[in-house]
């Protein structure tokens, strides 16, 4: 088998896309991403499918002029697949802009929490507290 | 030899929670009947599993069906082997169990908005999802499997649309789609190579080919895979998004979601690649998963958080039994996700008592617990003890089996995995003891515990806890326990299981060749 150059660029150009807006902080560019991404690789599975040939399963041709069936069978489930996953994605960027009128992922929590604590200069959330007092003085002493 | 009706069971699995998913979307109006079905479905199903572990343990070892009747190499194959088997039969007692416990927790009636309706139906999707990717002997079917459970997931883990949630599922969906595609453009390629998706033929074919090409497609799996197990590099997602869902929810998620990806890894490295090119690199890793991940959990102050990290830091006993690759190592692995799918599942439900009991997880606020609440520091301790492998409990056996195995092993690099697990070990022992320490021993520090975004309560305090919740988590403590005494049939099953796995002819011959029954044992 003589893999099809054409699609193999394609497919490498949208995956590249893909991934670079998938790397982006707003849901609804990450959503373009994980359609081009998903794109890229259904176009992978036309490659594997080889040389085009005629329909299978409607025409009664010699077996090797017919296309090979198995990975357009593969290729409509991963469309769909797909399709649900990208819905799901806007319902939850229209979620995230509803409640905080943007959609941008956030910080981890606990990240959040301990750059917090390194500003502030604090210890652990797990540090044990026989050094409260002192700990409570540091607090104090500064302004 | 199979009995003819043990066909019919194979895809039952998957099928049932299909259907009754389909009844209950249907019967939204009608909570009670939706509670009915969903039990009653998942009910059948531990009990269709649990015959399939019989009949494939006792009787011709594995066994497969065609779906849809379709020629054998043509269709897909639904497999039943000694390990699909056993995992679905744990898998099942847990989510039946999580089911009756999210009941009574209300969950599913409509606690802070949710949508009442959506929930039976997906928690039944989730449940079909897991048992097709444990019964799948095709590839892509395999794929199928793993989006119809995290499609399932997204839903339940941003159920009721609650701004943490949301924040949470974001980074939880971005992360398993590119787990997925990973896997996907790896089918895509492995098609490429070899012309089939069939496990069974792979294992043939995925031989033939350049040994670099095989390589490539190795790896590519491993990456997708080790996304979904949550294996070191690859884990930063799961402490992050699974302490905000319900406890129910993180519970079913903690004790399967990542063991699928393990039992995947498992097919991967004996069936379809069992040469062990990548043996050394998945020790390295399931080294710095161990001790990363407990490292993490030590340095939490929420249960729900460090039970997470502790999570992600045991996914590395699993690696490590497969990347020795020895018959001893692949069974302490089975037996190990055994254990520990029904330990992690136990803690987070009692997390979920905790929280239910006290209005809060974090490690600051809560106290006194073992004075206040007896019984849910017993419900506690147990499993904890478990999990941090004290004699007597299962964890104690399956890590002992694990070191045993890596000793066998006596590689210098096996050597230090053992000493990494010891050290694991003993730094879990440290963290559950803090959690015990500080939750259920000492009084409370009231100092304030409103630190950014401190997780989600939704409870009130002091809410009377229900029977329905108590009652399936101490059944699920009691099963834990009984592991310690069933430990030696089990250790015989996944013994059976890691031969079978490492000769590969029972899974192949009953694949590809007419499904020829084994002689008897």
């Amino acid at each position: 088998m003589s893999p099809n150059v054409t699609l193999i660029v394609i497919s490498g150009v949208l995956v590249a896309c893909g991934v670079a807006l998938l790397l982006e902080r707003t849901l609804t560019r990450v959503l373009m991403g994980v359609i081009l991404l998903g794109n890229g690789i259904n176009i992978l599975f036309l490659v594997a499918s080889g040389r085009p040939g005629l329909a299978p399963f409607v025409k009664n041709g010699d077996p090797e002029d017919l296309s090979d069936p198995l990975p357009q069978a593969m290729v409509l489930t991963a469309i769909v697949i797909t399709l649900g996953m990208v819905a799901f994605i806007l319902a939850l960027a229209y979620r995230s802009w509803q409640i905080d009128g943007h959609d941008e992922v956030q910080d981890d929590v606990e990240d959040r929490r301990i750059v917090r604590r390194a500003e502030l200069d604090e210890t652990s959330a797990s540090y044990d507290d026989d050094t409260t007092e002192t700990h409570d003085e540091d607090e104090e002493a500064r302004p | 030899m199979t009995p003819e009706w043990a066909r019919i069971l194979l895809p039952l699995p998957v099928v049932l929670p299909l259907f009754a998913a389909g009844l209950t979307l249907a019967l939204a109006r009608r909570p009670r009947a939706q509670r009915t079905i969903s039990v009653s479905a998942l009910s059948i199903v531990v009990a269709a599993a649990v015959t399939m572990l019989v009949l494939t343990d006792r009787g011709s070892g594995t066994y497969s069906v065609d779906v849809g009747g379709w020629p054998s190499r043509l269709g897909i194959p639904l497999v039943a082997d000694r390990l699909s088997t056993l995992m679905l039969v744990v898998s099942s007692i847990v989510t039946l169990a999580v089911l009756v416990y999210s009941l009574a927790q209300g969950v599913a009636d409509g606690e802070e908005g949710t949508p009442v309706s959506i929930y039976h139906p997906t928690y039944l999707v989730l449940s079909a999802g897991v048992s097709n990717a444990f019964l799948s002997g095709d590839l892509f079917n395999l794929y199928v499997g793993f989006e119809i459970l995290l499609a399932a997931s997204y839903i339940l883990l941003t159920l009721g649309g609650t701004k943490a949630r949301v924040r949470a599922g974001t980074t939880y969906v971005v992360v398993s789609l590119l787990s997925s595609m990973v896997f996907l453009s790896a089918i895509a390629l492995i098609y490429m190579a070899t012309g089939t998706v069939n496990m069974a033929e792979l294992s043939v074919r995925l031989a033939e080919i350049d040994p670099d090409v095989r390589l490539v497609l190795h790896l590519l799996l491993l990456v997708g895979f080790g996304i979904k197990a949550a294996v070191f590099p690859l884990s930063a997602w799961l402490p992050d998004s699974y302490p905000t869902a319900p406890a129910p929810v993180t519970a079913v998620f903690a004790g399967l979601l990542t063991k699928v990806g393990v039992y995947a890894i498992i097919r991967t490295e004996t069936l379809l690649f069992p040469g062990g090119e990548a043996n050394t690199l998945l020790l390295w890793v399931s080294l710095a998963t161990m001790v990363v991940g407990i490292l993490g959990a030590v340095a939490q102050s929420d249960i729900k958080r460090l039970l997470s990290f502790t999570l992600v830091s045991h996914i590395g006993y699993m690696v490590f039994g497969i990347a020795l690759g020895s018959a001893a190592g692949l069974s302490g692995a089975v037996f190990y996700v055994a254990h520990h799918i029904t330990v992690q599942t136990t803690l987070f439900l009692v997390t979920g008592l905790v929280e239910r009991h006290s209005g809060s997880t974090s490690l600051d606020a809560l106290g006194s617990l073992a004075k206040k609440a007896p019984l849910l520091a017993i419900l506690f301790f147990v499993p904890a003890m478990n999990l941090a492998g004290i004699p007597p409990f299962s964890g104690f056996l399956g890590k002992l089996g694990l070191l045993q195995a890596g000793v066998d092993d006596g590689s210098w690099l096996a050597y230090v995995l053992v000493a990494g697990g010891v050290v694991t070990s003993l730094l879990t022992l440290y963290a559950i003891a803090k959690v015990w320490n500080r939750a259920f021993w000492q009084e409370p520090q009231t100092e304030d515990h409103s630190g950014i975004g401190g997780l989600a309560t939704a409870t009130e305090v002091g809410t009377r806890t229900p029977v329905g919740m108590v009652a399936p988590t101490a059944a699920l403590v009691v099963v834990g326990v009984a592991i310690t005494f069933i430990a030696g049939p089990l250790f015989g099953i996944s013994d059976r299981a890691a031969q079978d796995l490492r000769n590969r002819t029972p899974y192949t011959s009953t694949v590809l060749h007419d499904r020829v029954p084994e002689v008897n044992r």
